[in-house]
């Protein structure tokens, strides 16, 4: 899926994440904020890349403000604001999902 | 070398700061030798200066003690104003022993580091950018983390002497009869500040209403008090604590609250006569509204309410629910004020409060309490020092104190956010899980598995499901995960004392 525009997806609000998906040319690469990026980093930042590979995103520049999400929170926001940016939120992908 | 609950001490410092690791909760019956503070002697009538400057000189050295409340909390003006004056006058390797440390010190005290003014500090606890500073390396000599009982053990037994205390109160007279309860900046009880007004060598103290001789109630006395520094204004009336303590709308706290109340007015405890202390947390204050309930609906009367009070806790004692409130401590206007017109609320000091090495302190005497987690391990160990980074972020406060009461009640969610609260191995051991009795989460309870007396009566109860506490640590790390595991270097940042005396655990410098 190609990005055609920045998107947003997500909120600052605790347990939640922010998810800002915009254009880019080799691969992907991940800015992440978290509180819990000692302990989580990892993981948050291999959920975003599985769900990314998932919906078929080569390249794509990726900023995540984590308020503390769960796996689920973070695999649902990145599809959301994978979607607003490939603009095929009227078509998703019910198959991949 | 490694203490009682597992936890491997640095053997160099344990040596040279002459440590013993913790053992044991049983404080026993040994004898001890309290010290006394030196008298300048003098009729009194000439304390009053006008000049923090001219006291620092005539009063302070390299290398001395010097101490503080932390009565006022977040609305204090005293400590920095002093502070200032003294890192100005180039003082060096001072030990700060503060009751507590507030997040509106913390400039002021990485900046006394950094010039060598302060080089030792022992406190009930640290927050923020201080915190931060301590848990990356920034003072050389560990921190030594005290409770308040045992800042006032330490104090009595000598292992914290204290050469000037610099004290603000909202109101004294010329000679120094002070109290926290007149004047604009009120916080009520003065208690932890009544210990250094008691050992310290020299008792200085600051406030901006000096009021007719003989002030009265005198909590801190004439015969204890060398100078009276007048000042503009000692605190910030508003940022002291807030109005009135108001009762959380979290539906999560709410259930915690009454799976808490469930657990106390199920359990032996809960008869006409007992005794109580809860916090001042979301969960805590909704426990209290809880408690009123059924002790009118089974009409039961508490002995006395402990600790730390709210404007909750003296509506009890309004309403004849409560017979006494002893009060270490006020977190809000309404129980400050209440202190100033209720005579059925006693003043008292840290040592009375909860000091080990006494003749009974009032702990001792507590059938119930209640007492919040950043974490809890699967042998009931607390954690209220270091957060999920491994960074100085809390405060012991009374915690390893109030615990010793008959049922010790931790109320927390089974997770924050993406945090697990219940987890294998608290990150910092404070307070020992021999003294834990029940843990209560939104998702059921979990009881100390020495406590078979327990086990027996709060099994069983309607809307209040049984768990181990390793099943509950399971559902936890189901929902967030398996966090990897914090990395530390090998330098030690800081003890954490038993409220003995003893080490119980240590924290480490984190590494970024």
């Amino acid at each position: 899926m190609e990005i055609k525009k920045t998107a947003i997806a997500g909120t600052l609000e605790s347990s939640d994440i922010q998810l800002t998906i915009s254009k880019a040319d080799n691969g992907i690469s991940i800015d992440l904020q978290s509180d819990v990026k000692k302990v989580f980093g990892d993981q948050i930042e291999s959920v975003i890349k599985d769900t990314l590979a998932k919906l078929d995103v080569k390249d794509a520049k990726v900023k995540a403000v984590d308020k503390g999400a769960l796996d689920c929170v973070i695999k649902a926001r990145t599809i959301a604001a994978i979607q607003r940016a490939a603009e095929t939120t009227d078509t998703p992908e019910w198959e991949v999902l | 070398m490694k203490s009682k609950v597992n936890r491997e001490l640095p053997d160099d410092l344990m040596k040279q700061l002459n440590y013993q690791p913790f053992e044991t909760t049983e404080i026993g019956n040994p004898e001890i030798q309290r010290v006394a503070p030196k008298v300048h002697v003098s009729t009194g009538d000439d304390k009053i200066v006008d000049s923090i400057k001219k006291v620092v000189d005539e009063t302070l050295e390299d290398g001395m003690t010097i101490s503080f409340h932390h009565h006022f909390r977040n609305g204090d003006y005293v400590f920095n104003k002093v502070m200032r004056v003294i890192i100005d006058a180039g003082i060096k390797n001072l030990t700060l022993a503060p009751s507590s440390l507030t997040g509106v010190m913390n400039d002021m005290v990485i900046e006394a580091i950094k010039a060598g003014t302060i080089t030792n500090i022992t406190s009930s606890g640290m927050r923020g950018s201080l915190g931060d500073f301590v848990s990356h390396g920034g003072l050389k000599n560990p921190v030594i983390f005290r409770s308040h009982g045992n800042r006032a053990r330490s104090i009595e037994h000598g292992d914290i002497k204290i050469d000037v205390a610099f004290l603000g109160v909202p109101s004294a007279d010329r000679l120094g009869n002070a109290n926290g309860m007149k004047g604009d900046a009120v916080f009520g009880s003065l208690g932890y500040a009544l210990m250094d007004a008691q050992y310290a060598d020299k008792v200085v103290l600051l406030t901006d209403n000096i009021v007719d001789y003989p002030n009265t109630p005198a909590s801190i006395k004439q015969t204890q008090v060398d100078y009276v520094i007048k000042v503009d204004k000692v605190g910030d009336p508003d940022k002291i604590g807030s109005g009135a303590t108001r009762f959380t709308k979290d539906p999560k706290e709410l259930k915690i609250a009454s799976m808490v109340n469930d657990v106390i007015t199920h359990s032996p405890y809960f008869k006409d006569g007992f005794s109580f202390q809860t916090g001042s947390g979301g969960a805590a204050l909704a426990v209290t509204r809880y408690l009123r309930q059924a002790m009118i609906d089974n009409q039961i009367k508490a002995s006395f309410a402990l600790g730390g009070i709210t404007k909750p806790t003296t509506d009890l004692l309004n309403e004849g629910l409560v017979k006494k409130v002893m009060d270490v401590q006020d977190f809000d206007k309404g129980a400050a004020d209440s202190m100033h017109t209720n005579g059925d609320q006693q003043e008292i000091d840290a040592s009375w409060y909860a000091d080990p090495d006494n003749k009974g302190a009032m702990v001792d005497q507590l059938d119930v309490v209640i007492l919040s987690a950043l974490e809890i391990d699967t042998k009931f160990n607390v954690n209220v020092m270091t957060g999920s980074d491994g960074v100085i972020r809390g405060a012991i406060g009374g915690h390893q104190d109030a615990a010793t009461g008959k049922l010790t009640i931790i109320s927390a969610p089974l997770v924050r956010g993406r945090i697990a609260t219940v987890v294998p191995d608290v990150t910092t051991v404070v307070t020992p899980g021999d003294s834990v009795d029940v843990l209560v989460t939104e998702y059921g309870i979990a009881i100390n598995p020495k406590r078979t007396d327990l086990l027996a009566v709060l099994s069983n109860i309607p809307g209040l499901p049984v768990y181990k506490i390793e099943d509950l640590q399971k559902m936890a790390e189901k929902r967030v995960g398996t966090p990897k595991p914090l990395e530390y270097t090998d330098r030690t940042v800081a003890l954490i004392e038993y409220r003995d005396g003893t080490v119980i655990d240590s924290i480490k410098q984190v590494k970024d």
